[in-house]
């Protein structure tokens, strides 16, 4: 082991639910010997080899790349989606942020638009179908084309590019105390709005997607700012306001 | 009107018609404010001050049906996001933390809404729908609002309409789509001066009324 790193041990309450339609319970699960050098998702690996070893259940949770880049993973740690750190991932917390003898409470996102699969798991598919109903963007196929044919703004590529950062965990839901996905709707719409080649179907998506979106059961944004505060992208609010220009263009322009 | 009915009953339409009315009162409170520091004036000017407004005749029952057109709206889609956001999340979290964004105000935008609601019906029991003319509207508002009771209620109500407000005016902004980082710290300051203005200007006059009463 590493000179510097150590052992705690930590009370983990976490949620089990079995299926979509069954009751789920927070369970108790002291784990001894956590090495402060494993990632979150690390040590509920080991807790689920000792629970497999034990014949239990493991504790079921989405995960990918484990490099906070592709937005499968995510719970909420201690009531804060993706755990204390500012901006970043679940599979990014480490264990070193915790303290020996902490009780760690993990419970998946909760929102109408988000049904629970099984324990941590919840379907996200709802943000796929936001995402399907933004359409798509003109430009013509063919070889392609030649760098810098379209003259961007440096800053507005740069905003484009901030929005772009959105890796669609569904953080922002489950922060929101509304259950709204405003920020995520609002970072899909501003990358493409930003950018000459969104902007012939710019009025057209900003409709659709808000309308896929509320017809999704999710809340209603009101500048609470939480999905900002957890957003490992730290995708700032203002692509929220864009959103809402975009819809009153689109609407009354 | 398809599409008007379209626009204001989707989630975004249903926030600007909150803005707009919101802004609407913080204008109306704005010149009600500038109306009520007539008080400090003594009897003399307040009465100046109610003549002339009452002299607007039908204006000030045009701006009436105004005011109570934006309360409704404000109201009642106000009591709907409210449902609609409570019954988007059905099972809650057993541990919830603030991550840093919430504000006392945001946090109870709906409820200190509900309680100004309250307050704005016993305020207008009150004064105007209370017997009263030009020259006696003075003397009634001293024996009300030197009453304790009275006093205590119309300041909490003011420190309600203060911490509803800090979180109303710079959300109105961003719900209209201006914000930009360039702007946005100056409308959020405002936006607490503005409160504090209200929550002051209006709370002080109950004091100011039980200590020359």
């Amino acid at each position: 082991m590493r000179q510097g790193s150590k052992t705690i041990n930590i009370i983990l309450k976490v949620w089990r639910q079995k299926g979509p339609k069954e009751k789920g319970r927070l369970e108790t699960i002291p784990v001894k010997d956590v090495s402060t050098d494993m990632s979150f998702l690390e040590m509920l690996d080991v807790v689920n080899e000792r629970l497999t070893l034990e014949g239990k259940e493991p504790i079921e949770f989405d995960n990918d790349c484990r490099e906070g880049i592709c937005g499968m993973c995510g719970a909420v740690v201690n009531g804060i989606a993706h755990g204390p750190e500012k901006g970043m991932t679940l599979c990014q917390l480490h264990m070193r942020k915790f303290l020996d003898g902490d009780t760690i409470v993990v419970e998946p996102w909760r929102s109408r638009a988000f049904p629970i699969v099984k324990d941590l798991i919840v379907d996200r598919s709802a943000l796929d179908k936001i995402i399907q109903a933004g359409g798509f963007i003109s430009m013509a196929t063919g070889g392609a084309p030649d760098a810098n044919a379209i003259p961007i703004a440096q800053e507005i590529a740069e905003k484009a590019m901030d929005a772009a950062a959105c890796i669609g965990c569904g953080a922002c839901v489950a922060a929101c105390p509304n259950a709204s996905a405003m920020l995520f709707v609002g970072a899909k719409i501003s990358q493409l709005a930003l950018l000459p080649q969104g902007k012939p179907e710019a009025a057209e998506r900003a409709l659709s997607m808000l309308g896929k979106m509320d017809d999704l059961g999710f809340g209603n944004c009101s500048n609470e700012r939480e999905c900002e505060a957890v957003c490992p992208k730290e995708i700032k609010i203002t692509n929220i306001a864009r959103f809402n220009r975009e819809f009153i263009k689109a609407s009354f322009g | 009107m398809n599409w008007f009915i379209n626009t204001l009953s989707s989630s975004i339409g249903k926030k600007l018609m909150m803005a707009v009315t919101g802004l609407g009162f913080v204008g109306f409170l704005t010149v009600h404010l500038i109306g009520n520091l007539t008080l400090y004036g003594g009897q003399g000017l307040f009465t100046s001050y109610v003549e002339h407004l009452h002299a607007l005749g039908l204006l000030i029952t045009v701006a009436e049906l105004g005011l109570l057109l934006f309360a409704v709206i404000h109201i009642v889609i106000g009591t709907l996001l409210f449902y609609q956001n409570l019954i988007a999340r059905p099972v809650r979290y057993k541990v919830k933390k603030n991550a840093g964004g919430r504000t006392i105000g945001s946090e109870t935008q709906p409820y200190t809404g509900f309680i100004i609601l309250a307050f704005i019906i016993i305020h207008l029991l009150n004064f105007h729908f209370a017997e009263h003319t030009n020259e006696t509207l003075f003397r009634l508002v001293f024996t009300k609002l030197a009453s304790p009771l009275y006093m205590i209620t119309y300041i909490v109500a003011m420190i309600v309409v203060a911490v509803h407000v800090s979180h109303g005016f710079w959300s109105l902004f961003q719900t209209l789509g201006a914000n930009h980082p360039k702007y946005m710290p100056i409308i959020q300051k405002l936006g607490i001066a503005v409160s504090l203005l209200f929550g002051v200007g209006f709370g002080f006059i109950p004091i100011f009324i039980s200590l020359i009463a």
